[in-house]
């Protein structure tokens, strides 16, 4: 017993997250960065600049459930999109912006509670198989009630126009990077608690975190639900910066980028989200000028989508590291 | 009655090629413990390469034969380049390389051909005959039936009756021993993903010309169909996922049939939900294969 409390101590020794600066002091000095960047940025990139927020606020969820406890997640596009499309029908229904991101934040919520308990019950490869199968299989649902989803076009989104002292790109980021911050306050105090260092005994050693007296399945659906919550608001997010929702807007290949934004940026960290949400768009925007360079659309997009690619395996095969304390038990006999 | 028997033919025509792609993704599994999450993209990488040739001589069955060859090196390839490099320590990352790869198919598809969809014609006509009044079976139905029929035939033939099957068994279940006792288990891990790809391939040249054509992106669908074919079926069991392709190939075509093909989708995952929870080591599965 006490070899085992002793194997949960030193694991849950790691560092936490920003132990050298509060979070606190950290969001300040981001609201203050962003503000000033919002007055200064030409409108295109102020726009980008709000993308930027409302991807960050999925890689963060996203990291911490996948690097801190140990769940990958490709089903996380299906629940942006749960949470854009439950914005859209709000809006036009009601119109009123701040209680349709919180509805949508709920209603994400709640799918992902469901997905999180079929999630605690699963591992490697299973579970990426069953969040892969909701990612591709969610946007279909548009079609199937396309009395509601209005199938492939998607819906437009109803919003009232920004206050008059700024522009529609400068009120964008605003929002976007309000979400983000206080995302990212949440998750940095909520990781840095007990239910962070839950997460990582759960990662690193099921049965020693059992006898710790850790609920496994509790803290994996809590982790799974914080997640989603994330997304679903990135998902708001998103569709108040295209003021459109569409399943166009959210492929299979929109999971797989998170994925790779989290492990790029080194996974469990909020400053790897931040550069992998830069990366998702900085990547394309740079890929879109080679594009137009050489003169080729087909160049476009899959430049982007062939360059991630290679990053995600480089960065697997040069440094396993950044995944090596991603070890979940499978069982022994079945390993290599 | 006539519907219920033509959709049940059509299902069975649908779920033999589900079963080829499960086998493919079970050969790999049983090897290395990796599910191939790039074998859709692989697929459809080599059939591009197949209706390019096709298309350049005019002759489809030549094609057919370089997607077979084209499957053998590109599995053979990955296994080589990439696979053998992951670090294994976690099954996470087995997985997020393979979606990697799945990324650079798909760009680099999409560069050479584009993002539209390309015609995938048949080698054999697609009109069902008519038995006795019901249309029931296409010629190109039973040559699906004959090329699956043909693979699994030949991979039971390797894995029980030559050596070299022997040590590829060997080297699966005991790399550490079958490398004492000389077996390559290296070389053979390479051959399995060979295999594997191959069969793939064969797969993803059976189910195009039935779905909407060549597109980067054509096989997601049929990925996750066959991964659940091969969950319903166990994933450690090669007999298992031919018979869960069969079965995931009868509800969708009767899904598809009676709720309309919007739905079908919907049901997989349903499907795939509800083994996973229930009989998490598939419907035929003697052994445990995965820890609760």
């Amino acid at each position: 017993m006490t070899v085992v409390r002793d194997r949960v101590a030193t694991r849950i020794a790691s560092p936490p997250m920003h132990r050298r600066l509060s979070p606190l002091l950290v969001v300040v000095i981001g609201a203050a960065i962003v503000v000033a960047l919002t007055y200064t940025l030409p409108p295109f990139r102020t726009y980008q600049l709000a993308t930027v927020g409302a991807y960050l606020c999925v890689t963060a969820g996203l990291t911490v459930l996948t690097g801190l406890n140990g769940q990958l997640s490709l089903g996380h596009g299906a629940l942006m999109a749960t949470g854009a499309y439950t914005l859209a029908l709000w809006q036009n229904k009601f119109n009123l912006l701040a209680v349709g991101i919180v509805v949508a934040i709920l209603v994400t919520t709640a799918v992902g509670a469901v997905i999180g308990l079929a999630a605690a019950r699963l591992r490697g490869p299973y579970l990426a198989g069953l969040t892969l199968a909701v990612a591709v299989v969610v946007p279909s649902i548009a079609s199937t009630f396309d009395g509601t989803f209005n199938s492939d076009q998607g819906l437009s989104v109803i919003l009232n126009p920004p206050p008059d002292t700024m522009t529609v790109e400068q009120w964008q980021a605003w929002v976007c990077w309000g979400g983000a911050l206080l995302t990212v306050l949440a998750l940095a105090l909520l990781t840095r608690g007990r239910f962070g260092r839950d997460m990582r005994a759960v990662r690193d050693d099921e049965t020693a975190a059992r006898l710790a007296g850790i609920s496994i399945a509790r803290t994996q659906v809590t982790a799974f639900v914080v997640s989603a919550a994330c997304a679903g608001l990135a998902g708001a997010l998103f569709a108040v910066i295209a003021q459109s929702v569409s399943p166009g807007a959210f492929p299979l290949t929109l999971s797989l980028f998170l994925v790779m934004a989290i492990v790029i940026g080194g996974l469990g960290r909020l400053t790897g989200a931040l550069i992998g949400a830069l990366l998702l768009v900085a990547l394309p925007a740079v890929a879109h000028e080679i594009g137009e360079a050489a003169g080729s659309q087909r160049l476009e997009g899959n430049l982007a989508l062939t360059f991630f690619g290679v990053v995600l395996v480089v960065v697997m095969l040069a440094a396993p590291g950044g995944l090596a304390s991603l070890r979940i038990p499978l069982k022994k006999k079945g390993q290599r | 009655m006539d519907r219920f028997l033509f959709l049940t033919f059509d299902g069975l025509s649908r779920g033999a090629v589900y079963a080829a792609f499960a086998l493919a993704l079970v050969l790999i599994w049983r090897a290395t413990r990796i599910v191939n999450f790039a074998q859709g993209a692989m697929a459809v990488a080599t059939a591009y390469v197949a209706y390019s040739v096709a298309d350049a001589t005019g002759s489809y069955w030549l094609g057919f034969i370089v997607a077979l060859v084209a499957g053998l090196l590109l599995g053979a390839g990955v296994e080589r380049v990439v696979m053998r490099f992951v670090d294994h320590s976690s099954p996470l990352n087995g997985v997020v390389v393979a979606l990697g790869l799945v990324l650079i198919i798909q760009g680099v598809l999409g560069m050479i051909y584009g993002n539209e969809f390309r015609p995938a014609t048949a080698p054999f006509s697609r009109d069902a005959f008519d038995i006795g009044g019901v249309a029931l079976l296409s010629r190109y139905d039973l040559f699906v039936f004959a090329a699956v029929g043909a693979v699994v035939v030949l991979l039971t033939l390797l894995f029980t009756r030559t050596s070299t099957g022997l040590r590829m068994r060997a080297a699966a279940f005991a790399p550490d021993v079958s490398r004492l006792l000389g077996v390559p288990v290296g070389g053979m891990l390479t051959l399995g993903w060979a295999l594997a790809a191959a069969v793939g391939s064969l797969a993803g040249m059976l189910v195009l010309p039935t779905e909407l054509g060549l597109h980067p992106t054509a096989m997601d669908i049929v990925f996750i169909s066959a991964f659940t074919a091969a969950v319903v079926g166990g994933l450690d069991s090669p007999i298992g996922s031919v018979l869960g392709g069969l079965m995931v190939g009868l509800l969708l075509s009767y899904i598809s049939g009676y709720l309309g093909a919007t739905v079908a989708p919907m049901a997989v995952l349903a499907l795939l939900v509800v083994v996973l929870l229930s009989r998490p080591d598939g419907l035929f599965a003697r052994s445990k294969a995965r820890t609760a």
